[in-house]
């Protein structure tokens, strides 16, 4: 018998992580029959179809965004920041999963993580190009973004070091830089496997010079494995360093809410949360449309799920820290914050994320939904879009309302979405107004309801 | 299976990875170079204008006092482009025929302004007022260059930020005394240092705060 004819299944009989009956040779031949030999499914040029028409739409947005200014996501003082950091920290947060998976599985010898993890990687690696997107989209001037960065210019400055926003900089183009590597060195062998299996010229050819000349033997895999090791060995610490620092993009804010003890961790965790909820997302409908149950088996969706039920535990646990530190501290905006964050105009967006990151992941606790991949999908979905109003309610409720009520308003009041009934002015008024607000109703409009901050002026915008 | 890769594949890719490299040194430094040099600067470059005005003849010639036309220089943000009147208070009088200042006396008829292409300037998004800097004692010298010796206006500097800077976190050895300011000729002494810190307490010029943003970058 071969090595190649070994029973994989049968090598740890404790474990089902492939389906039984699978040789190495077998699964090379799935795997990279997917790549190369099998025509693609249909669903897959849909797919593709969907995803051009997403970009086509993202590159509308961004032209009218350069042309018109970062007005039209309605941020403004004192809500400045808005959709493009919200959406920043979201992605950066996603691809944390990716990065747990390749380095500190590894590390702890995991094995289940290779089923997904070259997918989790190229998640990473996507999720961070659009988190470093919304940065500079962010910028006022997004052409001058390169002023960030510390290099000799006829300037003769360096950017400010004690800024967070720099320190996100390197945090971020480290992350990438190593996910990057990381997913290509892991990628070496599959390169070469490609190689041996195309059928064309070109397709050998490209695939064999990012094999980089791999032939299998023991010396190249004990270079990969201890470049691997390597890898995972610097990509460790990121999963925990890249979440801190934008953590602390808000933490070195003066605003109420911004200040927990506990943001670091509470970030990282709900990092790895919606990362995990993100590979779910991406894992089930892959694993359908090309048959791949016999590699990313049930074990590996209820393997995945406990890992979103420990981690939205400790979000969990963030949300109720911050809301012991706001009444623990005795400080009044705190407490402020606190109550005006699930009373005030956003208490949809907070109670919807009580509702998307700790209610839903509790049905993780149930065996029949962790094996249930139609049900993982939906509460992967909710988690997501839970992680996203996440960082909707820290950014937009802290900001909006701070010390002083000159200094509050702005962005959606919730009750915009329908004509308020009635105040002082003439009724005609009332419903001008509430037409031209939902006319400009965007994500963040300009008008609040003041009244509902407890304020006592009069409500005349 | 036979070889994807000819043997010297291995030597092509090492070439091609070092020419990459090289070439990327390469165009930093050719890029570098251009932004630096008076294509991009300007610095030294004269600009052909209506009328071709010599500041050698009219400044180091006659000895005309830079105020005589730039009026506002000491007052004001903007040091002053003389209007055609001024032109006129002497070739009213004298070159009355020149065929070169025949746009000056068109000007002087029609009561159109001469237009002048501007030869020094910054960006839209930086506040300098000049009345300050000669007011603090920083000579015309040391920003606009020799322009007694021009017989064509150019840009005595490049007007970077950069540049900026060296005087704004040192002023000290640029600063002279106030008498000299429109003094063309005057050199730093040998203990310009010493001299320069007086200046600078002296003018109170408050140095620490020289280079905050909002001191330029309104």
């Amino acid at each position: 018998m071969s090595p190649h004819d070994t029973n994989v299944a049968a090598l740890e009989p404790s474990i089902p992580l492939i389906a039984p009956g699978h040789t190495y040779t077998t699964i090379s031949d799935k795997v990279a029959g997917i790549v190369v030999t099998e025509p693609q499914p249909k669903s897959w040029k849909f797919g593709i179809l969907i995803g051009a028409i997403g970009v086509m739409i993202l590159n509308t947005a961004v032209i009218y965004l350069f042309y018109k200014g970062i007005g039209i996501w309605g941020v403004n003082i004192p809500v400045g920041w808005g959709w493009a950091i919200i959406n920043f920290v979201w992605w950066i947060g996603i691809g944390h999963a990716g990065t747990l998976i390749s380095a500190i599985l590894l590390l702890l010898n995991q094995q289940w993580r290779t089923s997904i993890n070259r997918f989790a990687e190229a998640m990473t690696i996507f999720a961070v190009m659009c988190a470093g997107m919304f940065p500079i989209l962010h910028l006022g001037r997004p052409w001058v973004f390169y002023f960030i960065l510390p290099y000799p210019g006829t300037l003769t400055m360096w950017p400010n070091f004690r800024s967070p926003l720099l320190w996100d900089v390197f945090a971020v183009s480290t992350y990438a830089t190593v996910s990057l590597l990381f997913w290509y060195v892991g990628l070496i062998p599959d390169f070469a496997t490609l190689r041996d299996k195309a059928r064309n010229k070109v397709g050998q050819w490209a695939y064999g010079f990012f094999a980089l000349g791999w032939r299998g033997s023991a010396r190249h895999w004990f270079r990969y494995e201890t470049a691997s090791l390597i890898l995972a060995g610097l990509a460790t610490p990121l999963v925990v360093s890249v979440h801190s620092i934008v953590s602390l993009d808000f933490s070195v804010g003066i605003i109420p809410g911004w200040h927990t003890t506990i943001f670091p961790p509470y970030f990282v965790a709900g990092a790895i949360y919606s990362g995990f909820a993100m590979v779910l997302t991406l894992t089930i409908p892959v694993r359908k449309i090309y048959a791949l149950e016999d590699f990313i088996t049930q074990r590996h969706l209820d393997v995945m799920a406990k890992v979103m039920l420990a981690t939205g535990l400790i979000v969990g646990y963030g949300y109720i820290m911050e809301a012991f530190y706001a009444w623990y501290s005795a400080n009044p905006y705190e407490k402020f914050m606190i109550y005006n964050r699930m009373t005030g105009p956003y208490w949809p967006a907070y109670w919807a994320l009580v509702l998307c990151n700790i209610v839903t992941p509790q049905f993780l606790w149930i065996h029949w939904v962790r094996n249930n991949p139609i049900v993982l999908f939906i509460i992967s979905i909710i988690v997501n879009i839970g992680m996203w109003l996440e960082r909707y309610v820290i950014v937009v409720t802290s900001l909006h309302a701070d010390f002083l009520p000159s200094s509050w308003g702005s962005s959606v009041s919730w009750r915009n979405l329908r004509p308020r009934k009635t105040s002082s002015w003439p009724r005609k008024k009332s419903m001008t107004r509430a037409t031209s607000r939902s006319m400009r109703l965007r994500l963040f409009p300009w008008t609040v309801s003041r009244k509902r901050l407890g304020s006592r002026r009069p409500d005349f915008l | 299976m036979a070889q994807i890769f000819p043997k010297k594949a291995n030597d092509l890719v090492k070439v091609l990875a070092a020419a990459v490299v090289l070439g990327a040194c390469g165009l930093g430094t050719m890029a570098t170079g251009l932004w630096l040099s008076p294509f991009i600067t300007q610095q030294d470059v004269a600009k052909q204008q209506v009328v071709p005005f010599s500041h050698l003849h009219h400044v180091k010639g006659l000895g005309i006092d830079c105020r005589y036309c730039h009026t506002t220089v000491e007052t004001s943000s903007f040091a002053g482009i003389p209007p055609t009147e001024t032109c006129m208070s002497c070739h009213s009088q004298i070159w009355t025929n020149a065929k070169m200042l025949e746009p000056v006396r068109a000007s002087f008829k029609t009561q159109k302004p001469l237009e002048w292409l501007r030869v020094n300037d910054v960006p839209d998004f930086v506040y300098f007022n000049h009345s300050i800097h000669v007011n603090k004692g920083v000579g015309c010298v040391t920003c606009h260059g020799q322009v007694d010796e021009m017989a064509l206006t150019h840009k005595g500097q490049t007007l970077r930020m950069g540049w900026c800077l060296q005087c704004h976190r040192a002023p000290e050895q640029f600063l002279r005394p106030p008498s000299e300011v429109f003094n063309m000729q005057w050199q730093p002494p040998a203990d310009q240092s010493a001299k320069g810190l007086e200046l600078v307490k002296n003018n109170h010029v408050k140095v620490e705060q020289l280079t905050n943003c909002s001191v330029c970058h309104r």
